[in-house]
């Protein structure tokens, strides 16, 4: 069985017609993942109870009590909680620490039966857009070892594209589902702020962190997407089924805002974003141009809030409740020895950010301001889908950069991310999908198109997710 | 404009130790990002403006669980307990 090139649609149908068993299927990845992730670094940990899940989901489906996901074997990135397993957002300052509950997106998927296979590498605390932030080592892109994988949920993207599983989750801050998802040429998808429950997340920027999928096709993120939505009365910032007022119909014109594309953006990547239009065109779908003015200002806008809330979010790693903890003569002193030896230096360069942004004096200038661009942003967003049903734009400028090529440049890093970060910033959905593939030096690489919807229109995000990939078939 | 950053002072509110040297890269860096992110100053937009998107989420206070079923699991997780309680170093000192 090809696990590379299997979707969690076909395995389904196989799975119920005892074409294999679900023990089978999760023996296949974990072959796989013996035989290659030496090289590639996506899984941090293997749980050790795979096949005993699988052994359950296989009676599951012998008593015809089958969802759509048991049996399929999924990844998590390593900021979504199991009970009673290891997680650490990849930082040591979570050392030893053992989740005592379920994310609500776990035990969504436990109720589907679905075979939970381990946790993914990433950037520590999502701080990164290429994996190497990790402190656990790189992972490496399944099409060049010498490139990154993107990130942060960069363990997730590898581990789907490099057939270690069928699907994955990881978490998309600003752009750290669709970036890797684009990098390793895979579907990663981010739904509206609120569709999905952040409870069990190690948050970030928790007015931008969603948990979303990653898979082979859009039919399979939908999937996984259906099985872990929903209304959590745990996360207070998680919406009410049928909050939005959404319009379903059938989508048919497609913005495109030429003028934010003029800059910085390699040409093979332009030229494959304007064949992929050209097929949707024949389609059937209107392309018009659209004008989003104030999303040049996104970056820096993300690079304000991002940094307060993450600063915020972090202080709660004190050495005082759980993880490491390096001793001191008094609480400060042993605050600050273990934040130091617990935090990677990109952690402490964002909450020192943060730490600056949000103190007082400097307030009003940065996080204020932010956070009123931020609603022109939003704003922009509103008046465009009053004309358009989807704005589509490149997932990311390149295709993915070689191991080490920005990691000393934090600057360089952050504007890897220029396209995807608005769609956080407005907490609209948004999805990558494969669009084909660009040469560089020799190397073949895979290229991201990314779709944008308005709030809560997932199904018409999908729905035009699903046109533009079957181009490249 | 580029902000002179005091890196120490800013260390010691987020309560991190930095070395000499990252003190350096600091005070480099995040001047350097600030620059960039400084763009932000042109576009319009009103701080303090009151965004009203945001609702209150309100539950009755109710269905506590039954007490002392999490505290094993919980304590289990700091570094140091002592008779079922957190066990911290000295906060205020004579």
């Amino acid at each position: 069985m090809n696990i590379v090139t299997m979707t969690i649609k076909n395995a389904r149908e196989s799975l119920d017609k005892g074409e294999f068993s679900a023990q089978e299927l999760a023996s296949a990845c974990l072959e796989n993942i013996e035989k290659e992730d030496k090289n590639i670094n996506a899984f941090l940990e293997i749980f050790d109870d795979v096949l005993e899940q699988a052994k359950k989901a296989d009676d599951m489906i012998s008593n015809g009590e089958q969802l759509a996901l048991t049996g399929i074997p999924i990844a998590l990135k390593d900021n979504i909680l199991v009970k009673g397993k290891r997680v650490g957002a990849a930082s040591r300052i979570l050392e030893g620490y053992i989740a005592s509950y379920d994310a609500h997106v776990v035990t969504k998927l436990k109720e589907q039966g679905a075979v939970l296979v381990g946790r993914t590498n990433m950037d520590e605390f999502a701080m990164g857009s290429s994996t190497e932030n990790s402190a656990f080592g790189a992972t490496k892109n399944p099409h060049d070892n010498a490139r990154v994988p993107g990130g942060s949920s960069g363990g997730s993207a590898a581990a789907v594209a490099a057939g270690f599983v069928l699907g994955a989750l990881g978490s998309d801050t600003g752009g750290s589902i669709r970036q890797p998802a684009a990098f390793c040429g895979v579907v990663g998808m981010k739904p509206t702020y609120g569709m999905v429950s952040r409870s069990g997340l190690i948050a970030m920027g928790s007015s931008l962190d969603q948990i979303g999928p990653f898979a082979k096709t859009a039919d399979d993120a939908q999937i996984l997407f259906d099985a872990i939505k929903g209304h959590d009365p745990k996360d207070s910032t998680s919406l009410p089924d049928d909050f939005f007022n959404i319009d379903d119909s059938k989508p048919k014109v497609i913005g495109v805002p030429r003028h934010f594309l003029r800059e910085g953006v390699d040409e093979r990547v332009l030229a494959n974003f304007e064949e992929v239009l050209k097929n949707l065109e024949e389609k059937g779908y209107v392309i018009k141009n659209i004008e989003l003015p104030n999303f040049k200002y996104a970056l820096g806008v993300y690079y304000i809030v991002m940094p307060a809330e993450a600063s915020t979010n972090l202080a709660r790693f004190d050495g005082i409740r759980y993880g490491l903890s390096v001793n001191g003569a008094d609480t400060r002193e042993v605050n600050e020895k273990t934040r130091r030896e617990g935090f990677g230096s990109e952690v402490r360069r964002r909450v020192l950010l943060g730490t600056f942004v949000l103190s007082s004096g400097y307030v009003d200038a940065y996080y204020r301001k932010a956070t009123a661009v931020r609603a022109l942003i939003r704003e922009d967003l509103s008046r465009a889908f009053e004309d358009v049903d989807a704005i589509v734009i490149p997932t990311t400028p390149t295709p993915a950069f070689k191991i080490g090529e920005k990691s000393e440049d934090p600057l360089a890093m952050y504007a890897a991310d220029i396209f995807t970060v608005p769609v956080n910033l407005a907490g609209v959905p948004a999805v990558s999908v494969p669009s084909g593939v660009a040469e560089y030096n020799g190397s073949v690489l895979p290229v991201g198109f990314q779709i944008i919807t308005a709030h809560g229109e997932e199904d018409r995000l999908f729905s035009v997710a699903g046109d533009a990939e079957s181009v490249k078939n | 404009m580029k902000e002179k950053i005091n890196v120490k002072e800013l260390a010691k509110l987020a309560r991190i130790e930095i070395t000499e040297h990252e003190v350096s890269q600091f005070e480099k860096d995040i001047p350097n990002i600030l620059s960039f992110v400084e763009a932000i100053q042109e576009a319009g937009g009103e701080p303090g403006k009151v965004n009203d998107l945001h609702r209150n989420v309100m539950r009755e206070d109710e269905h506590p669980h039954e007490s002392g079923i999490h505290t094993d699991v919980l304590l289990g997780a700091a570094p140091e307990v002592e008779d079922s309680k957190v066990k911290v170093r000295r906060v205020i000192k004579k």
